[in-house]
């Protein structure tokens, strides 16, 4: 079975700022992927050349297996909900999900019925008759959502979608956007900065960092088994020990200055910083002596070894160790 | 695929191309009228007149320019209009300022709706109207003067008519009177570019200038009006420009000087000279030149 | 609320002045509506001992006059069609083309306005006495057109920019190939800028006088009816009925013009 989506070294720039730098990878049917950058990593313009509203420079988009590299937007069986909805307010809520149909031609009785199926599928019937304007936040999001299915997609494109939401209904929409991808069955390829929301939702993560994917993973293994510093830093918040390998920071044993360290572990000492209470964990920053900063969290009111108080006041020396287990190698970037 | 559908596909594919051929209308309408145009202005500007036959002859020759540098009344004229120029821009932009921060920061809803609509309308007003209306005012026996007398300030008004440089018979033949009438005909060119500045300076600003200690006086001079400086470059653009090429307002209501824009009028008219006329309007093109620089540097451009 | 925050709010001159200033805008157009009906032709004593409408009809027998203001309506229309067809491609062109020549290109489209009217009206002379172009009708729509352009150009242009870019390829994105685009998304939102950039290109042209008087030969528009009217005094009353009517003519398409492009903060 053809890949929904495979890019072969896709190339893309804008002027002298190479957005996509040659770029390959695969997407499966029924795959909820997501690419996770930080702005300006190329994720977007990638996004963009699944749409058709880029093309690229250089090298081979397939949708379904059939070379799209140079076809429009509007012959290609993909939809896309945009980070800012891009409902177009001169017409109603219907008349904005049925647009799809209506430039197809399809009969109005039809677009009438599928339009509304469409609300209630969003949890919108009543909806219909009104103006963008006259929504939330939240409802603009479902009808972007039912516009962008209507025409039944082969793949689903999101851009950043919650960004604009609060965090209770991004939570909310979160968990409703997964359930209806098993349901439809549908790919989804999904953009966004905020990695807690791609490791949550995602069979697999694209993590881009300046116009390449710095690594392609389950959520699991991103976390685990970061493979470059960018992507430890970025995706799990790790420690980068020397730019060689990352620790995580649930792995560091906070001690007092002058203890002792295990037998295989690896121990440095410096200053506090800076700590933070942070409801179920404790944080610290730890400047050490050669001058990194690596952070430390415990969960809050588990004992420290040395029965030290665990809330040390920055200033304080302290002893740093972790073991050789917990050491992931990291690639050169 | 129905055939609207394949040029849509073939011009998606290049939109670079789509972009010249929307282009090629519009281009051939002003390479040909309007660039052509002016590139014949120059041409003629280095034409000359001969003098006993006066016809042209077109032959290139810098005759025109040094007839028009070397002559001191000529001189006179672009220095006359110069002034003027700058003369009504200062005028308008200190009348202009309060008409637009009131609009801008105080008016709203209806209200700002209201100032708006009140300075549009005079300035897309019928321009000969204005001019007709303020050779009526300041006519010896206008309007103005019967008010003044009613108010018994004849007197004031007599007293700058006997100015030196700016006075004249009355207001209606006096520099005096055409420097009121160019800085009323410009002045919501003025307006309009400051309220627009002003109206995309952020409320918070001006709260944040008081709230550490600064007094209305002080907010003013050290955050609106640096902030209103690019409205108030852009709006000169207007005031500067309009000035220098007017030619019917020094003819209707003006003291015995000739300007820039009288020259041209009448060199290519009554004295059918067209090099001259050609080479005297090639003057406000150049100062335009050097004072749009000047502004690009204020950040005019970015007002507009 | 304007109590309570009292370092905020006008002062006393603050508001003096600019209220100065609007009757200051337009006082003299009043003027001139007010003396249209006085029965005093000669005089400008205020306030006028009497009021009538029999200049209007005097005004209304006028040839000339009828003449004159079918010529600019003419020349108004026709300059105004000209400059939508031209005006809104090079909007489209431009509001959001990346090609290189943009910026020369933009310079250029707002350059008819930028320079003086009496560049443009002794380049378009000195271009015909060069080409041996007689002065006629197409001469003046020709002067006209070329800075109806601009008024086209420019509000269409900023109509353009502020549609987001993501209301386009939400439509392609759909199905809509660029023709639908432009037909169902593109046109319904530039529909009125397109109509405001004609209203006022159309009193832009019907009032224009500095660039007519160079093209126009012996054709009279109204405007130029008007400025010689100026040095005919005895004629005043006439001349103030004609003012009245240019001004009602200008009026209506200005006004109509500021309601369709009014921002949204403005609208009730």
């Amino acid at each position: 079975m053809n890949a929904a989506i495979e890019f072969r070294d896709v190339h893309r720039a804008f002027g002298a700022i190479v957005a996509v730098d040659r770029v390959s990878f695969a997407i499966e049917p029924g795959e909820f992927f997501s690419m996770l950058g930080p702005s300006g990593s190329g994720k977007t313009t990638c996004l963009r050349l699944i749409a058709g509203f880029e093309l690229p420079d250089a090298g081979v988009v397939r949708l379904g297996g059939v070379d799209v590299s140079a076809t429009p937007p509007y012959e290609r069986n993909v939809n896309t909900v945009f980070q800012d909805y891009a409902l177009f307010p001169h017409m109603t809520v219907l008349d904005n999900v049925t647009y799809g149909l209506r430039v197809r031609r399809v009969p109005a009785a039809d677009c009438r019925r599928r339009g509304e199926e469409m609300l209630a599928l969003v949890k919108l019937a009543d909806a219909g008759a009104r103006r963008p304007a006259q929504l939330s936040g939240g409802q603009k999001q479902r009808v972007a959502l039912a516009r962008a299915l209507i025409n039944q997609p082969q793949v689903l494109l999101l851009d950043e979608p919650l960004g604009a939401l609060d965090l209770k209904l991004r939570e909310e929409m979160q968990i409703e956007l997964r359930n209806l991808q098993r349901r439809l069955g549908i790919t989804f390829v999904y953009v966004t900065h905020d990695q807690g929301e791609a490791l949550s939702m995602s069979d697999r993560v694209a993590v881009f960092n300046r116009g390449r994917i710095e690594q392609l993973d389950s959520p699991q293994s991103l976390y685990t088994r970061p493979r470059t510093a960018f992507v430890a830093r970025f995706v799990g918040g790790a420690n980068v020990i020397d730019e060689k390998y990352a620790v995580r920071a649930e792995h560091i044993e906070v001690a007092g200055a002058g203890a002792g360290a295990p037998d295989g572990a690896v121990r440095v000492e410096g200053t506090i910083i800076d700590t933070q209470y942070q409801g179920a964990v404790r944080r610290w920053q730890v400047r050490t002596d050669d001058d990194q900063m690596i952070t430390a969290t415990r969960p809050e009111g588990a004992a420290t070894p040395g029965g030290h108080d665990t809330s040390r006041e920055p200033g304080t020396r302290v002893a740093l160790s972790w073991s050789r287990t917990h050491m992931i190698p990291l690639a050169a970037d | 695929m129905t055939a609207v559908a394949a040029v849509s596909t073939f011009f998606y594919r290049r939109q670079t191309l789509a972009v010249y051929l929307l282009l090629v209308p519009p281009l051939l309408w002003f390479g040909t009228v309007y660039l052509g145009s002016l590139f014949a202005l120059l041409a003629q500007s280095f034409y000359s007149i001969d003098e006993f036959t006066a016809t042209i002859v077109r032959k290139l020759t810098l005759k025109t320019y040094v007839q028009l540098f070397t002559q001191p009344a000529n001189l006179d004229i672009v220095v006359r209009t110069g002034t003027m120029a700058i003369a009504v821009t200062i005028a308008a932009a200190v009348v202009a300022f309060p008409i637009a921060n009131y609009m801008a920061r105080y008016a709203r809803g209806r209200m700002k709706a209201f100032f708006y609509v009140a300075v549009m309308l005079p300035m897309w007003t019928s321009y000969l109207v204005k001019v007709y209306a303020w050779r009526l005012i300041l006519a010896k026996e206008g309007i103005l003067n019967w008010f003044l007398t009613a108010f018994g300030l004849d007197g004031v008004l007599e007293a700058l008519l006997r100015a030196p440089g700016i006075g004249g018979p009355s207001l209606a033949s006096s520099y005096l009177g055409m420097f009121i009438v160019f800085v009323y005909m410009w002045l919501p060119y003025m307006i309009l570019p400051i309220a627009a500045a002003l109206e995309r300076v952020p409320g918070s600003l001006l709260s944040a200038s008081a709230d550490l200690g600064a007094t209305p006086a002080q907010t003013f001079w050290r955050v609106t009006l640096p902030l209103a400086l690019p409205g108030v470059a852009a709006g000169s653009i207007f005031t500067f420009s309009l000035t220098l090429g007017d030619y019917i307002i020094p003819s209707v209501v003006g003291a015995p000087g000739y300007f820039i824009g009288m020259m041209v009028y009448q060199q290519q008219g009554t004295a059918g000279n067209i090099p001259l006329a050609a080479a005297f309007s090639v003057v406000p093109i150049l100062l335009i030149t050097i004072y749009l620089m000047l502004a690009r540097r204020a950040g005019a451009f970015d007002a507009l | 609320m304007r109590s309570s925050r009292a370092w905020d709010s006008p002062s006393i001159s603050a508001r003096v002045a600019a209220w100065a200033g609007i009757v200051f805008l337009h006082a003299p157009v009043a003027i001139i509506v007010l003396y249209a009906f006085t029965t005093e032709d000669r005089t400008y004593d205020f306030p006028p001992p009497g009021l009538t409408l029999r200049w209007f009809a005097l005004a209304f027998e006028r040839s000339d006059i009828w003449a004159s203001l079918r010529l600019s309506l003419g020349v108004a229309s026709l300059a105004t069609l000209l400059a939508l067809v031209l005006g809104t491609l090079a909007a489209f062109a431009l509001a959001r083309s990346r090609i290189r020549a943009k910026d020369a290109l933009t310079i250029l489209f707002v350059l008819p306005i930028a320079l003086p009217g009496i560049i443009t009206g002794i380049a378009l002379l000195a271009a015909m006495k060069l080409a041996g172009i007689d002065p006629s009708f197409w001469t003046i729509v020709a002067g006209h057109a070329t800075f109806c352009i601009v008024i086209v150009y420019n509000n269409v242009v900023a109509r353009l920019r502020r549609l987001p870019q993501s209301w386009i390829e939400a439509s392609m994105d759909l199905g809509a190939d660029t023709w639908q685009t432009f037909r169902r998304i593109l046109l319904p939102q530039v529909a009125t800028a397109l109509l405001a950039g004609g209203m006022l290109a159309f009193a832009l042209s019907f009032d224009e006088i500095i660039v007519t008087i160079f093209t126009a030969g012996h054709e009279r528009t109204l405007p130029i009816w008007f400025f010689n009217e100026l040095f005919r005094p005895r004629e005043r009353p006439i001349t103030n009925v004609v003012a009245v009517i240019v001004i009602a003519v200008t009026l209506v398409p200005i006004l109509m013009a500021y309601y369709l492009t009014r921002p949204a903060a403005e609208r009730d």
